[in-house]
C-alpha cells in the first residue's frame, strides 16, 4: 500500500506577515560570517524568508499569540529572585553557564568531560565540522509537514550555543544554566549534541535565560545511545521564550526529556520527534504550574517511521488566575511502522474558573498493527477527594498540594534518574508550601 | 462524649430539610447505633457531624467533650478526635496510600501539639495494624482505594481508624458492599477499638452489621429525626418486622 503523508501545512500568504517577517529581520543578522555554520545559517534564512514568521491565523498558532514572540524589540522582563537554591546545585555536574544568552567562561567549569566534547559554536570557526551535518539540518527536517519559522530564524541568527558530541558514557550531566540580568535581553541559542553508537548523556537545563528566549536543540541519537534531558524552566514572570527539540533516534535508542515549568507570561515548547530505527523509544513530558498571566504551550510531534518503536507524551497542566495551557500533540504512524506502541496524554487541573487549557490531540496512522492511545482532560480538583483527606485531618492547604503533586506524578515518573525526579518533586512541593503561606 | 441537641439541617443549595431536630447522646465507651429506612437523615448526620461541605445547621448544636464540632472545619474535627468511615471511600490516583496516612497522622499530631511519629515508627505501626486487618504491603503502597475492591475499601476505612486513634468513631453503612467473611473483618477491626474512652455510632441499614458489633443502644431515624430509643433488642424487631410499624407507632 502507498500511503499518502499528510501534506506540509503551508503558511498562508499575507502581507502582515512579509511585513513583520521583514521587520524582524531588519534588526537581526546571521549569529557568524565565517567557517562552517555560514552556508547552513543561510539555508535557515532562506527558509525564514519562504515561510515567514508566525500568525495567528496559522493552523499551529491559533491558542498562542506569536505576536511578542517576533516583535523586532523583545517585550521587557523584570529580573525575578526567587530566593532560593538554584535547582541542581546539588548534582555533580559539568556547569555550563549563559548569561542572557552570551556565555560566561567564568562562570562555567572547563568544558572537559570524559568521552564528550563540548566546544561553544562561536569558537567552531573552521570550514569542516561534524555539527555541519546536523546544525539546522534536523531543524529543516522538522519543517514538514508543520512550518516552524522560528526555529529557522534561530539557526540563522543564533549568537552562541554548545555542540556536543558524546562517543562513550558520560559519567556526569552536562548542565546548562541561562541566567537573567538585562530586562531587554533577546537571546538566541542553538545547541546541537550528537550521541554516537552506544553513547549516553544526561543533559540538564535550567533558569529564565533572558526577557525573550528563542532556543533550538538538535540531538542526534544513534543505534543503541540514551539521551535524558531534564528541564526546569526559569520562574521569572514575565520571561518569554519559544524553544525547539528537534531529534532523531537510531535503532533501540532512547529518547527521555522532561520540562518543569513555573511561571513566565509567555512559553512554547516544541518538541519534533523521529523514530528511525527500530526498538527506539521516546519520551517527551511537562508539567507545567500557572498563576495569573501565564501562557504555556506545549508542542509535540512525533513520527514513527520504524518497526516496534514506542513513543509517549505526558502532559500536565496545573492553572489558576486566569492562567492558559494549551497542548497540540501529534503522533504520526508512518506507512510500513507496524508494532508501534503510542501513547499520549494532556490533562489540566484547573484551580478555578478562570483559567483555560486548550487541547489537540492528533493521531494519524498509516500502518495496520500499531497500538495507539490518547487522552486529554481538563477539570477542577475532586471535592470529593478533598474533603475525604480533610476528613483524616489534613489541612486544606496540604490536602490541595497533595493533589496538585498526584496530579502531576505521572509526568515527573517520566524522569529516570530517581535522584533528580526527587530533586524536582522537592522543588514543587517546596513551591506548593511557600505559595500558600 | 458527643452531645447532639435539636439539630436541623437543611441542603445548602435547594429548600428541603433533612435533619428535624435530632437528639443524640453517645457516651464514651458505648457503641450507639442508627438504623432507619433509606432517606431518614443518617447519612446526612455522620456528613454534618464530620464537615462535609453542602449542608446547612439551620438550629441546634452539637458538642464533642464539650467543643463546638459545628464551628470547626473537617481536618480540626478530625484532631479534635472524630473519625468518620466513609459509606463510599473514595479514590485518590496518585497519593499512596502510606503518603496518606502518614500525612494524616502527623497532621493531627501536629494540630494537637504533639511530636510528628518517625518514619521507622510509623511503618512499624502500620504494618502491624495493617497485618490484623489482613491488608497485605501491596496495598499499602497503591494509590488510596484505586484499584481495591469494595472489601478492600472498607479495611483501608478500619486500617485509618485504627492509625488515627479517634474519640468519635461514625461508621456509615460499613456493611455495604461486604460479604459474610469481610463483615467479619471488619467487625473484628472495630471491636478490637472498643475502648472506655470512645464512643462509636454506627449507621446500618441492616441489623447484622450489629450481631459482630454489639450495639449498647440501638436508635430508629426516621424522617430526620430520633424516633424511638431501646436496646440491642429493638434492632431485632426491626429485623423481624421492617420499619413500618414503628413508623406506624409514632405518627
Amino acid at each position: 500500500m502507498t500511503a499518502i503523508l499528510s501534506e506540509t501545512i503551508k503558511t498562508k500568504p499575507s502581507a502582515r506577515r512579509d511585513e513583520e517577517t521583514a521587520a524582524r529581520l531588519a534588526v537581526m543578522s546571521a549569529g557568524a560570517t565565517e567557517g562552517w555554520s555560514v552556508a547552513n545559517r543561510e539555508a535557515a534564512l532562506e527558509r525564514v524568508k519562504s515561510m515567514g514568521l508566525p500568525q495567528p491565523r496559522d493552523e499551529y498558532w491559533r491558542w498562542t499569540r506569536p505576536a511578542s514572540l517576533i516583535a523586532p524589540e523583545a517585550p521587557t522582563a523584570s529580573v525575578f529572585d526567587p530566593a532560593e537554591t538554584p535547582i541542581f546545585d546539588a548534582v555533580d555536574r559539568v556547569k555550563v553557564v549563559f548569561i542572557d544568552g552570551v556565555f560566561s567562561a567564568e562562570e562555567s567549569d572547563p568544558l572537559e568531560l570524559a568521552g564528550v566534547s563540548i566546544e561553544r559554536l562561536v569558537e567552531a570557526t573552521s570550514d569542516i565540522h561534524w555539527a555541519s551535518e546536523l546544525y539546522g539540518k534536523l531543524e529543516a527536517r522538522g519543517q514538514s509537514p508543520v512550518e516552524r519559522p522560528l526555529a529557522a530564524l534561530n539557526t540563522w541568527a543564533a549568537t552562541d550555543g554548545l555542540l556536543i558530541r558524546v562517543t562513550g558514557k558520560a559519567e556526569k550531566p552536562i548542565s546548562l544554566i541561562y541566567k537573567h540580568a538585562s530586562e531587554t535581553s533577546d537571546a538566541t541559542l542553538h545547541h546541537v549534541i550528537k550521541l554516537e553508537e552506544g553513547a549516553e548523556l544526561t543533559l540538564l537545563e535550567n533558569g529564565p535565560a533572558a526577557a525573550r528566549f528563542n532556543k533550538v536543540m538538535e540531538v542526534d541519537v544513534a543505534d543503541e545511545a540514551r539521551f535524558h534531558h531534564v528541564r526546569a524552566q526559569g520562574r521569572d514572570h514575565e520571561r518569554r521564550a519559544a524553544t525547539h527539540i528537534f531529534a532523531r533516534l537510531g535503532r533501540e535508542s532512547l529518547f527521555k526529556s522532561f520540562t518543569l515549568t513555573a511561571n513566565g507570561v509567555m512559553t512554547r515548547n516544541e518538541a519534533v520527534i523521529e523514530l528511525l530505527g527500530d526498538d527506539a523509544m521516546a519520551h517527551v513530558a511537562g508539567a507545567c504550574m500557572g498563576d495569573g498571566d501565564f501562557h504555556h504551550d506545549d508542542t509535540v510531534f512525533v513520527t514513527h517511521d520504524a518497526l516496534n518503536c514506542e513513543s509517549r507524551q505526558v502532559f500536565k497542566k496545573v492553572l489558576k488566575n486566569g492562567a492558559q495551557g494549551i497542548f497540540q500533540g501529534k503522533i504520526l504512524v508512518k506507512d510500513g511502522a507496524q508494532k508501534t506502541d503510542g501513547y499520549q496524554i494532556s490533562q489540566s487541573l484547573l484551580l478555578d474558573g478562570d483559567s483555560t487549557f486548550l487541547a489537540k490531540p492528533e493521531l494519524e496512522i498509516y500502518a495496520d498493527d500499531v497500538a495507539c492511545s490518547h487522552g486529554s482532560t481538563s477539570g477542577a480538583m475532586d471535592e470529593e477527594a478533598l474533603f475525604y483527606l480533610r476528613s483524616r485531618g489534613v489541612p486544606m492547604a496540604e490536602a490541595q498540594n497533595l493533589m496538585v503533586i498526584a496530579f502531576i506524578a505521572e509526568a515527573l515518573d517520566e524522569i529516570e534518574d530517581e535522584g533528580l525526579r526527587a530533586e524536582l518533586l522537592d522543588r514543587l512541593t517546596g513551591w506548593l508550601d511557600r505559595r500558600r503561606g | 462524649m458527643l452531645e447532639i441537641k435539636n439539630l436541623h439541617v437543611k441542603l445548602e443549595e435547594e429548600d428541603k430539610q433533612i435533619l428535624k431536630g435530632v437528639d443524640l447522646t453517645v457516651e464514651a465507651g458505648k457503641v450507639h447505633a442508627i438504623m432507619g429506612p433509606n432517606g431518614s437523615g443518617k447519612s446526612t448526620l455522620s456528613y454534618v457531624l464530620s464537615g462535609r461541605g453542602g449542608y446547612e445547621v439551620t438550629e441546634g448544636e452539637a458538642t464533642l467533650l464539650g467543643e463546638d464540632l459545628l464551628d470547626m472545619d473537617p481536618e480540626e474535627r478530625a484532631a479534635a478526635g472524630v473519625f468518620l468511615a466513609f459509606q463510599y471511600p473514595v479514590e485518590i490516583p496518585g497519593v499512596g496510600n502510606m503518603t496518606f496516612l502518614r500525612t494524616a497522622v502527623n497532621a493531627q499530631r501536629k494540630a494537637r501539639g504533639e511530636e510528628e511519629i518517625s518514619a521507622a515508627d510509623f511503618l512499624k505501626l502500620v504494618r502491624e495494624k495493617a497485618k490484623t486487618l489482613k491488608i497485605d504491603a501491596e496495598m499499602l503502597k497503591r494509590p488510596v482505594n484505586v484499584g481495591f475492591s469494595g472489601g478492600e475499601k472498607k479495611r483501608n476505612e478500619i486500617l485509618q481508624m485504627a492509625m488515627l486513634e479517634p474519640k468519635l468513631c461514625i461508621l456509615d453503612e460499613t456493611d455495604s458492599g461486604l460479604d459474610v467473611d469481610a463483615m467479619k473483618l471488619v467487625s473484628d477491626g472495630v471491636n478490637a477499638l472498643r475502648d472506655e474512652g470512645r464512643g462509636f455510632l454506627v449507621i446500618t441499614h441492616y441489623q447484622r452489621l450489629l450481631d459482630h458489633i454489639k450495639p449498647d443502644v440501638v436508635h430508629i431515624m426516621a424522617d430526620g429525626r430520633i424516633i424511638k430509643t431501646g436496646g440491642p433488642e429493638l434492632a431485632l424487631e426491626v429485623e423481624q418486622n421492617g420499619y413500618a410499624d414503628l413508623l406506624a407507632e409514632v405518627q
